[in-house]
């Protein structure tokens, strides 16, 4: 077995590490709005603390394969791969953190129905299920999977599309309220871009395991 | 255009097939990097470019080989006027026990070259050109043998360059040096390929990535891939090829 293997192995590890430290997140998001349990948005908070400390750690990682192991190939591409997944998932890791960070401020001001009105849970449902997809495709690299689930981003599109409608009947509805109904546009909005960053981390593993670039396509035509 | 084309090109050591069905071309101006396992062929390719593999009595070679559009294995190729076109650098330096200057010297002089002054201009020429000058320019009479590995190196590449190729040969041509020595000689065939054609082997694969423009990958005797080297070691098309420069061989 040459030296690269076990360091790879134990890089991949990490990333699927993060990657479900990432998922966790939201799925707490998900639980703290179902259950109005604003405990649960406090340890997503708090993991956030986490997912940075990983983040660096991974970072290190790499750079030292890159500069002990020299690696080429399908060995460089997973380092060069990591490196920028590890940083898409920093990102969705402070959306779910500003998400939190909004229940536990406003809790006692939110009405339980603008949340449903914003289709909040149903992305949240999207995003989880999208980095499973991710982790699960990570890990047996299959990138047919990872193909799939960029299509359930479209949905994502959707909902951050009438979260911008919601947002305007809304404030007609509560002026009085328009601050947080105009914040929650924007938690909305979040998760669209947590689906277009899971979406970057499917482009990257068809970079690591294909060795194809698939991200820019319509640009590039 | 093109400098070097085999084609077909089949070798045997007695009952030993080395070489099988190789058909490669090699562009002028080029640095051409040949890797693979030990015995898999590469230098034996190599040394058939000048037919250094002649000395060796079991040798026999089918297909052709082609420099500058000719044959070089046709009855008519003086083989000393091969060598001259295609020289070789080898895994170990290798000045011969005499000075500086006579080194370089010394193939301008088998080749009939008699005129001093030619002599004195053309041994410091290709020091120049073999980046060796400078340290050695106050010296030229002292023995080759003081000089440091990485000098001697770079005074056999002066000697062949002395006697004016087209192509040169280097078989691990740094394998013996240090790091430094090493760079230099990795620079030196960067410049060097401006004006000639270079084949290296080598079996440091970061190497062949640093300094090649294509790679060739021998195993078992076979050219299983050759291409650019950026797509070489980026994206191989061959399982084999990406194991070895893995290093997931075997």
């Amino acid at each position: 077995m040459p030296a690269i293997e076990p360091e790879l192995q134990a890089l991949k590890d990490n990333l699927l590490d993060m990657l479900s430290l990432v998922r966790n997140q939201m799925i707490k998001c998900k639980e703290a709005i179902r259950d109005n349990d604003t405990s649960l948005a406090e340890e997503v908070i708090e993991d956030e603390r986490r997912v940075n400390i990983q983040e660096l750690a991974i970072d290190r990682d790499c750079e030292n394969i890159l500069a002990l192991f020299t690696p080429v190939a399908t060995d460089l591409r997973l380092v060069l791969a990591t490196l920028k997944i590890t940083n898409d998932l920093e990102r969705i890791g402070d959306n779910a953190k500003s998400l939190a960070k909004f229940l536990v401020n406003n809790n006692d001001e939110i009405e339980r129905q603008w949340l449903k009105a914003y289709h909040l849970e149903d992305m949240l449902d999207i995003v989880v299920e999208m980095l499973k997809d991710m982790g699960e495709a990570l890990r047996t690299e299959d990138t047919k999977l990872a193909k799939k689930t960029t299509k359930k981003d479209e949905q994502l599109n959707e909902f951050n599309k009438k979260a911008f409608k919601t947002a305007a009947e809304l404030i007609k509805q509560y002026p009085d309220h328009s601050k947080n109904l105009l914040t929650l546009f924007l938690v909305a909005r979040n998760l669209e871009r947590a689906g277009d960053l899971t979406k970057n981390i499917a482009e990257e593993l068809v970079f690591h395991i294909e060795a194809k670039v698939v991200k820019h396509k319509k640009d590039q035509k | 255009m093109k400098h070097i084309e085999a084609k077909n090109v089949n070798v045997y050591y007695g009952e030993n097939h080395v070489l099988k069905d190789i058909d490669l071309t090699i562009k002028e101006n080029t640095v051409t990097a040949f890797i693979g396992p030990s015995g898999c062929g590469k230098s034996t390719f190599l040394r058939t470019l000048n037919r250094m593999n002649d000395y060796i009595d079991t040798f026999r070679k089918k297909g052709k080989i082609f420099i500058e559009g000719k044959d070089i294995y046709d009855k008519k190729v003086r083989v000393e006027e091969l060598r001259r076109k295609v020289g070789m650098v080898f895994q170990k330096p290798n000045p011969f026990p005499k000075s500086i200057f006579e080194n370089v010297a010394y193939g301008l002089k088998i080749h009939g070259i008699s005129n001093k002054m030619e002599i004195n201009e053309t041994v410091e020429k290709s020091l120049k050109q073999a980046a060796l000058w400078n340290e050695v320019k106050d010296k030229l009479d002292k023995p080759a043998l003081s000089l440091s590995g990485g000098q001697q190196q770079r005074l056999c590449i002066a000697r062949t360059l002395a006697v004016k190729p087209s192509i040169i040969l280097m078989d691990e041509p740094a394998s013996a040096l240090d790091p430094i020595s090493t760079a230099k000689i990795e620079e030196l065939i960067q410049e060097l390929k401006e004006k000639y054609t270079i084949v290296i082997v080598t079996h440091n694969m970061q190497q062949a990535a640093r300094i090649s423009d294509r790679t060739a990958f021998f195993y078992m005797g076979e050219l299983v891939e050759y291409d650019k080297t950026s797509v070489l070691f980026t994206n191989p098309s061959n399982k084999q090829t990406e194991n070895y420069i893995t290093g997931r061989f075997g």
